[in-house]
């Protein structure tokens, strides 16, 4: 592989799926092999979250189409294409905070049980990773305007991978912790 | 307009030691081979702390119900011992050596991305001094280098020690997994033209699997010590049993990162091992795909045999039986290796110089170390003996005799190439004689020790131990020789790179590519490479009529 870019992305991810994956794994094994009782599974919004994963999917594939844009040269629809990603990005951190404060007020914490501890650190540690993609994204969208521009194939190869990675990790949680328990 | 242009890049030669001497053209550098060499020194930094650590472990054990530090103190150094020698002494030296040779093995110039690896050994420089904060701040850490929860939570560790633990390895981590990224795209993306994959040198081999191996297993540690961290700081209970939590998935994260890093401290030592055996005997390597085959076999395997350090928590034997076979397995890719190296030497011009002597020494007690590896895989022996002194026996004969003398050798073969002056051989076969006398002197007998029923980690024992205060004794004694051996080692280097014989550009008559240019290399490593056609492209070009066969 010559775009070293792109392969030190890929490998990168390959590091933190291990990390996610010890994450899921600790979630899984207290699901399923603990006694204490589910409680915050039942107060979890199934509907929202549905939602928020239609957007932290959508934006990939709105990063796709403007990246193509990109390299056809059309800068407009690059940055409108960025822009939206952007946007649903956004919903994505703002829904989950609302989820936050919505479990909050119902005193669910993660001090109150085990779920607690393992819901908040798993989807934290995810929302911390689409904070950090969303940078890396703005940072793109906010090069395409400057002067000196800088966006190297190299560059916005790697965010793309590590975007679509942040995506696919989602699907798994959204499967193991919103739609598991209604099965 | 495009977008596409390059990063501005300067275009004016990196800072070296030839240009300028100032301290900060090494905090600034981002040349692999003063990287290289500043991770060298970070090891050495830690090896003597950790040695001093030892010292103390051992002048407290030399007798029975000594009172030579307080229990509290020797909880913290043994700890401290433990992980210092694991994350600041073998990572780094074996990383150090590979961010100096692996791009000069394949004919680069540089690492793919020399800004992530400056980033990488400044990372790894914190996360130690983080660890070693600790002390300042109170309490270092005192539940053993592996840390078990519930023993490392809030109710029983209450001090700030465990927390600089977790601080600081999840530093060090991310400064490993920089490391390994680096090297992987360095090893795909930067090799000269003519070298393909089955010509790259074993060393090289090795620390890309090795690379693959840390990619996979350091994400594991630094989640295992997330959460560990979320539960001393925002009260959560994933490893803490009376509110729900479990303190076997601690054992089970962190055994499935720590098994892999065995081999991650390992693999790299064979790679140098596999480098400098076939140069002192004057015979390319016996079996060079079943060296760099079976290095794969055994990334793969080492994910897959954590749970033999888990054996007495009382799974069923049918988990028992697997992680049993599993463990077994693992011996056959190693004992490949040995043969591989013995192989080679068979009929060979064997020169014994103090880089070869290691090498033998390691090969009699690596395996010394990988037999008693194999009975930790029969689980009845293991329920006899774990948490015994044999543990503390194994894992030092194949850190200390295995990765140790392996690093040893290494700097002795590329102290030439690096300052251009040979260590002084003189010196360096006390050091090799004095050292191995002493290792084997304090760890031969600790495997009596732990059959004779002394449990590791203990602060002191009593005096019906059978033998305990004579065996204690000479393993004591032993320490003490490697304490003087080690001392003869920093003279040599000190006083070998100042006045040392002068060396040439390929002064042990070598085959691999980091020959080929000038000792110490100059800021550029390669001005023009040799043609690279086979494995030993430098005995290619000193032995025209007798080529190696053409790989390319």
């Amino acid at each position: 592989m010559k775009d070293k870019g792109k392969l030190l992305a890929l490998l990168f991810i390959g590091s933190e799926a291990f990390f996610f994956l010890t994450l899921l794994m600790t979630y899984i094994y207290f699901r399923r092999d603990t006694l204490i009782h589910d409680s915050v599974a039942p107060h979890l919004n199934v509907k929202r979250a549905a939602f928020l994963t239609i957007c932290l999917v959508t934006s990939s594939v709105t990063f796709m189409l403007s990246k193509k844009s990109l390299f056809k040269n059309k800068i407009r629809r690059f940055k409108i294409g960025m822009f939206i990603t952007m946007l649903l990005a956004a919903i994505f951190l703002l829904g989950q905070g609302k989820e936050y404060y919505d479990l909050y007020k119902k005193q669910i914490t993660i001090s109150r049980d085990i779920f607690g501890s393992n819901f908040f650190t798993l989807t934290g540690f995810h929302g911390l990773h689409v904070f950090l993609g969303l940078t890396c994204i703005s940072l793109l969208f906010a090069f395409s305007f400057s002067k000196f521009k800088i966006v190297t194939k190299a560059g916005i190869n790697g965010v793309e991978v590590y975007w679509h990675f942040v995506d696919g990790v989602w699907l798994f949680i959204f499967f193991y912790v919103y739609i598991t328990p209604l099965l | 307009m495009s977008l596409y242009q390059p990063i501005p890049e300067p275009k004016d030669e990196l800072p070296s030691p030839k240009r300028s001497t100032g301290l900060l053209s090494w905090f600034s550098s981002v040349d692999h081979k003063q990287i290289a060499i500043m991770y060298m020194l970070l090891a050495l930094f830690f090896f003597i702390i950790g040695g001093l650590e030892a010292m103390v472990i051992r002048i407290q054990l030399s007798m029975p119900q000594s009172g030579f530090v307080t229990p509290q103190t020797y909880s913290q150094i043994f700890t401290m011992h433990g992980t210092t020698m694991i994350f600041l002494v073998l990572m780094p030296s074996l990383i150090g050596l590979g961010t100096y040779f692996v791009p000069m093995m394949i004919g680069a110039n540089e690492m793919a991305f020399p800004r992530l690896n400056a980033f990488s050994f400044w990372i790894t420089c914190l996360g130690g001094f983080v660890l070693y904060f600790s002390f300042f701040a109170g309490n270092a850490p005192n539940a053993g280098w592996f840390n078990y929860a519930p023993l490392s939570e809030k109710p029983y560790t209450a001090n700030i020690g465990i927390d600089y633990y977790v601080i600081g390895l999840s530093i060090t981590g991310i400064g490993s997994i920089g490391a390994a990224l680096n090297f992987i795209t360095t090893v795909l993306t930067r090799r000269a033209k003519q070298m393909k994959l089955n010509m790259l040198p074993l060393f090289v081999w090795m620390v890309l699997v090795n690379s693959f191996l840390i990619l996979g297993a350091f994400p594991l540690l630094n989640s295992g010590l997330f959460m560990l961290l979320i539960d001393r700081q925002l009260d959560a209970h994933f490893f803490v049993p009376s509110t729900g939590g479990s303190a076997l998935v601690w054992q089970h994260i962190f055994w499935s990162f720590g098994h892999p890093e065995v081999y991650i401290l390992i693999l790299p030592a064979w790679g140098v091992i596999s480098e400098v055996i076939p140069v002192f005997s004057r015979k390319p390597i016996f079996g060079y795909a079943f060296v760099a085959v079976s290095s794969i076999a055994i990334g793969l395997l080492s994910f897959g045999v954590w749970m033999h350090h888990m054996f007495a928590i009382g799974m069923s034997n049918t988990v028992n039986a697997f992680f049993g076979a599993s463990s077994l397995l693992i011996g056959v890719p190693t004992g490949v290796k040995v043969i591989n190296w013995i192989a080679t030497m068979y009929k060979g011009s064997i020169r014994f110089t103090v880089a070869m002597l290691f090498c033998l020494l390691f090969l009699i007690n690596f395996t010394i170390g990988g037999l008693s590896g194999i009975s930790f895989a029969l689980v009845p022996v293991d329920w006899q003996l774990t948490d015994s002194y044999y543990v503390v026996a194994h894992l030092h004969y194949v850190f200390l005799g295995g990765t140790a003398f392996a690093v040893f050798a290494g700097v002795y073969y590329w102290f030439p190439k690096m300052t251009g002056r040979f260590l002084s051989e003189k010196l360096g076969k006390w050091h090799v004689w004095l050292f191995v006398t002493g290792f084997n002197m304090t760890f031969l007998v600790q495997h009596l020790l732990g059959i004779f029923g002394m449990p590791r980690r203990v602060y002191t024992y009593m005096d019906d131990l059978p033998y305990g205060f004579l065996l204690n004794g000479i393993s004591s004694a032993g320490a003490v020789l490697m304490f003087i051996a080690v001392a003869i080692f920093l003279w040599n280097l000190y006083i070998s790179y100042k006045k040392g014989k002068k060396a040439g550009p390929d002064p042990w008559n070598a085959w691999t590519l980091e020959w080929a240019t000038t000792s110490p290399p100059t800021l550029q490593n390669f001005k023009e490479l040799p043609p690279i056609h086979s494995r030993r492209p430098l005995w290619d070009l000193k032995h025209p009529e007798n080529q190696d066969k053409r790989l390319n």
